[in-house]
């Protein structure tokens, strides 16, 4: 084996040195790199969108009780050097002359919010700023709807308990706002220095005590591992895991975006990496049979072949990682302007996936190529024309199956997707092979009417037939996943984006009683709005499941049970639900009260269909029987509920009205007025949540368009690759026509019609395999429509003719352009 | 491979070749190319195989250097038996036995002169590859070329790299197809000479094969190919 280690480094250095191994040490050095790059950018960019979604805690982790928190855990923290800020809770009134209303009263300590941002105004409904600092003693944030309903305004006094406080600024938005609608009163924001004067905290106040922390991950999740073990008893811990919200289905996407477009890179890096490696078995054909003639045993040209390849894997994994890592902070430098703050600092996990990455596409696309080696029959010496048996199809296809499915696991972890993937992309290569094959019987009969030059060309993929056949499916391959992506990053995004539309509803309107209903609804068609529909909201509890009583236990985490819920009830289903189980009752249903639960909560809580549920809305008691499971489009902004329950009787229990509707921001002043007429109605502005939902998309799209970048050069080399493998033959065909007379331009000629055929006919199969890839993904992963583009298949053909055929012809030019007399000396 | 060994180098018979038949498919059916060959060559001994082209003489080399299998009969090379091994064997028993020199040179392009010469060497496990190539380059007369590629050198050139390669592992016997094939006839001369020097020096067997007959009259025995068959067996 030392023997084998010795040899095989020896003549790695010189090959090296001749520049052998440079297309296979390319490929293998632009996969990594590229994988890399998304790697590291994927990290950043989730991480990212990771700490948007800490910014539902308003910091990275939260710890939240009902009784005061020992303070020792924020010194403790400190002391590790992580960020603290303490929060309490607590609903209230607020006095402000005559009126009164119920606020809920947030008191802040400084540093408040740990992450996201406190966004105020100076007054009402006026322009949105940033605000550094939380209000100081003796001051308040009132939301406008407080401020609306008391008839107050910016520089006013409030009362609240013994406080006497000055509302300095509009609060517009801050990061750990509800993302539902329960018991939402205006909130009102405060120091936390200011309580113990209120005299507020009372025996048996309900209030939510909270502190917060922020810092580097590692010390964060260090210092929650360690909380873990003491965390007393009805002390909740949070973090970015648990920060469920709206945002996690975005997230998720996102993620599924970055993981799609890092796949397409991966594909064609295998490619090149097959064809070089190709290429690069067959070049060192003539050294395996002279080492076979000087003594060399099967297994020592095996092992030198798998030391170079391992050798070869550690070189351009360890430059492929150093390129993407420069390459991630060029482009992200590049690219800071339109991101929204910084980018977090990557991890160094992202190199492992690179070297993994080398290791995978060498033993899966290179090593059954260096395999044949040790089969070379010694006898090549005397007689050129022997070569080792083309490898088995299984040793090559299985193994290239094995290492794709095992990166594209890496990358999506996702079985569907897998099965997708693979399936795709199979599909499309047996399509383009037998589409290869017919291309190849069609030109025998095309041949006769074209001329010399393209007779030459044609008879070209003719004659390699089953060449030709592979290369159609190579570049139809690498054409394909352009397109895909190119189908990614525009249309998929589009369909995506237009899932949030223009003018979706951005202002939710609640506590509406039944006897202002129709006047707000006159209220917004006097402002100019066609319509606007109402939800009925019923508060109640579930008291029973099938008869057993409810638990009752606060610390319950998953428990609907017991706690007081919004619930509705309807004839219709609303167009954002769908019914993924049982059925939805009829318009005109009037029988037993039945109920459809959101489909996660009834995981959940266990329930299954047919199950009884018993609640109590207000003291009065109602069982209803489960019928359907609904999935919920949280995405759609319309009034949704995890229970909607059917309507007949359901009037009579105590409720209110929701509505959800857009106002576009010179409109505002409609709602001024309803809160004017309607005290009792609290708006929402949720613009701020679509904003976030929109920041995230965005960032998705140019993290996909980071990708392309890197999914081009690697599509440059799967060309590059391609004709390198025939330019030994190339060289020597022309040299020989050369010889015959034929001019250079013939040459020329000949070869870009060779070359524009197979363009031609992988550009068709690529844009057809990328249309049907797309349109299934799009409808099985992401749940969008999008149409069959004919931009698309235009696109691919000329792309296929215009890549192929051109870049083709230069890169095989030199064929033409070495002088004959060098190249037959040659051979 | 301790049961290959039938007998020891002291009978001064290198290589044995016993009925040796070669016949391969063909569209016609099978054809032999090669019949019923049997000859003997001693240690130090000078053979050329002569015959029009076709007739067999690449196929026999092939076979008595074991790159290749007969259809019937036998080689004992050095004291193997080729027939007793598969491929594996017969490459571990050529390495240090056995040298080559091609018509072609057969050099490997991304090597230097000396990477040539030490590639035996090193696959034979040998110590001091670099410095023997070095001393067996300077016996050929490259002392001066030892870096440079095939591509830089001359037809000559590389042929006696060729040669330093071929003796560099001190090989029993030595197989040469046209040698001089591709040189001109005043460099040829020069090839045969140091071939037949080194034969000398070193008392190896030299087994070439050539269309040649001034080459062919320099060695002592010459056997004559024709057809497949072994017609002539003359010694000088």
């Amino acid at each position: 084996m030392r023997q084998a280690f010795t040899f095989a480094l020896n003549g790695l250095k010189r090959e090296l040195r001749a520049g052998e191994l440079l297309v296979l040490g390319v490929a293998l050095i632009i996969a990594v790199g590229s994988i890399t790059a998304i790697s590291f950018l994927t990290d950043r960019i989730g991480k990212a969108v990771d700490r948007q979604a800490t910014e539902v805690l308003a910091a990275d982790l939260r710890l939240r009780s009902g009784r005061p928190l020992d303070a020792k855990t924020l010194s403790d923290a400190e002391a590790l050097g992580i960020t603290t800020a303490s929060t309490m809770n607590f609903p209230s009134v607020v006095f402000a002359g005559e009126d009164s209303t119920l606020v809920n009263l947030k008191s802040v300590s400084e540093g408040y919010p740990l992450r996201g941002e406190l966004r105020v105004s100076a007054e009402l409904f006026g322009e949105v700023q940033v605000s550094d600092v939380v209000p100081v003693l003796g001051e308040a944030f009132a939301e406008s709807a407080l401020l609306a309903r008391l008839g107050a305004n910016v520089g006013d006094t409030i009362q609240v308990g013994k406080l006497e406080l000055t509302v300095t600024r509009v609060l517009v938005y801050r990061p750990d706002q509800s993302a539902g609608f329960s018991g939402l009163a205006p909130t009102l924001l405060i120091n936390i220095a200011d309580i113990p004067n209120s005299g507020l905290i009372v025996e048996g106040s309900r209030v939510s005590y909270a502190q917060l922390f922020s810092g580097p991950e590692t010390l964060v999740d260090d210092f929650t591992a360690s909380l873990e073990e003491s965390v007393p008893d009805g002390v909740r811990v949070e973090n970015r895991a648990e920060a469920g919200s709206q945002l996690s289905g975005a997230i998720d996407r996102a993620g599924r975006f970055l993981s799609l477009a890092s796949l397409v890179s991966l594909i064609l890096a295998a490619v090149a990496v097959a064809m070089a490696a190709r290429r690069y078995a067959e070049r060192r054909l003539d050294t395996a049979a002279l080492m076979k003639t000087f003594g060399a045993s099967q297994q020592f040209v095996l092992r030198v072949s798998i030391i170079h390849l391992l050798a070869i894997g550690l070189i351009a994994g360890a430059l492929g990682s150093a390129i993407g890592f420069v390459a991630e902070r060029g482009l992200s430098a590049l690219l800071s302007g339109w991101l929204r703050g910084d980018l977090p600092s990557p991890g160094w996990q992202p190199i492992v996936p690179g070297a993994l990455t080398a290791l995978v596409l060498l033993l899966g696309f290179a090593l059954p190529s260096l395999l044949q080696l040790k089969k070379t029959p010694p006898l090549r010496v005397l007689r050129h024309d022997l070569a080792p048996p083309p490898p088995g199809i299984w040793l090559t296809y299985g193994a290239a199956l094995l290492a794709m499915a095992a990166l594209v696991w890496w990358a999506v972890r996702d079985a569907l997707l897998l099965t997708i993937i693979i399936g795709g992309t199979l599909a499309t290569a047996l399509t383009l092979f037998f589409a290869g094959r017919a291309l190849v019987a069609l030109l025998s009969n095309l041949r006769r009417g074209v001329g010399v030059s393209w007779r030459y060309g044609l008879a070209n993929v003719a004659r390699r037939g089953g060449s030709s056949a592979i290369q159609v499916v190579a570049f139809g391959l690498g054409l394909m996943v352009l397109l895909l992506l190119t189908l990614v990053r525009n249309d998929l995004l589009a369909g995506w984006r237009s899932t949030i539309v223009e003018g979706a509803p951005n202002q939710f309107l609640i506590n509406i009683q039944p006897g202002e209903r129709d006047t707000v609804r006159d209220q917004f068609v006097d402002g100019g709005w066609d319509d606007v529909t109402f939800t009925p909201l019923v508060r109640g509890r579930i008291t029973a499941v099938n008869g057993e009583a409810a638990s009752r236990d606060p610390e319950e985490r998953v428990s609907r049970t017991g706690r007081e819920l919004n619930l509705t009830y309807s004839t219709t289903l609303d167009p954002s639900n769908q019914v993924v189980a049982g059925e939805f009752w009829s318009a005109d249903y009037d029988g037993e009260p039945q109920v459809s639960v959101d489909q996660d909560v009834a995981l959940e809580m266990g329930l299954a269909l047919g199950d009884v549920l018993s609640f109590d809305f207000a003291g009065q008691p109602l069982n209803a029987t489960v019928t359907s499971f609904r999935d919920i489009d949280w995405e759609s902004f319309r009034p949704n509920f995890f229970m909607v329950l059917s309507a007949p009787g359901m009037d009579a229990f105590p409720q209110t009205y929701i509505t959800s509707v857009f106002v576009p921001p010179e409109d505002k002043s409609v709602l001024v007025g309803v809160v004017r007429q309607h005290p009792g109605v609290s708006v929402i502005d949720i613009d701020a949540a679509v904003a976030r939902v929109r920041s995230i998309i965005d960032k998705a799209s140019l993290a996909v368009q980071y990708v392309f970048i890197f999914t081009l050069a690697a599509g440059l080399v799967v060309l590059f690759a391609a004709i390198q493998s025939t330019l030994d033959e190339r060289r020597y065909e022309s040299a020989l026509l050369r010889t015959f007379g034929a001019t250079r331009r013939t040459i020329l000629l000949g070869i870009l019609s060779e070359f524009s055929a197979l363009g031609l006919l992988a550009g068709v199969c690529a844009a057809v395999g990328a249309s049907v890839i797309g349109w299934y993904a799009a409808r099985a992963l992401f749940e969008l429509q999008i149409g069959v583009n004919p931009v698309l298949i235009v696109a691919g053909i000329v792309a296929g003719v215009l890549m192929v055929g051109v870049s083709g012809t230069l890169a095989a030019r030199s064929a033409a352009d070495t002088p004959p007399v060098r190249t037959l000396r040659r051979f | 491979m301790e049961s290959a060994i039938v007998q020891q180098p002291e009978a001064e018979i290198v290589l044995e070749a016993s009925e040796l038949t070669k016949t391969v498919d063909s569209a016609d059916g099978d054809l032999t190319i090669l019949s019923d060959v049997s000859f003997e060559a001693m240690r130090g001994e000078t053979v050329a195989i002569v015959g029009a082209s076709g007739a067999g003489k690449s196929t026999l080399l092939a076979l008595l250097a074991g790159l290749d299998e007969p259809t019937s009969g036998r080689v004992v090379l050095d004291g193997v038996d080729f027939s007793s091994l598969d491929e594996d064997g017969r490459a571990v028993a050529r390495a240090g036995r056995v040298g080559f020199v091609f018509q072609s040179f057969h050099l490997i392009p991304a090597l230097t002169a000396l990477e040539n010469v030490m590639m035996p060497l090193e696959l034979a496990g040998e110590k001091g590859a670099r410095e023997t190539a070095t001393e067996i380059l300077t016996e050929v007369g490259l002392a001066e070329r030892l870096k440079h590629y095939p591509a830089q050198l001359s037809g000559g050139e590389k042929q006696r790299v060729a040669i330093a390669r071929a003796f560099a592992a001190r090989p029993s016997v030595l197989f040469a197809d046209e040698p001089t094939g591709n040189l001109d006839t005043a460099t040829g001369q020069k090839i045969e000479e140091l071939l037949f020097d080194l034969n000398r020096n070193h008392a190896t067997t030299l087994v070439l094969v050539t269309h040649d007959p001034l080459l062919a009259a320099k060695c002592q025995r010459r056997l004559s190919i024709d057809g497949g068959r072994l017609v002539a067996d003359e010694r000088s």
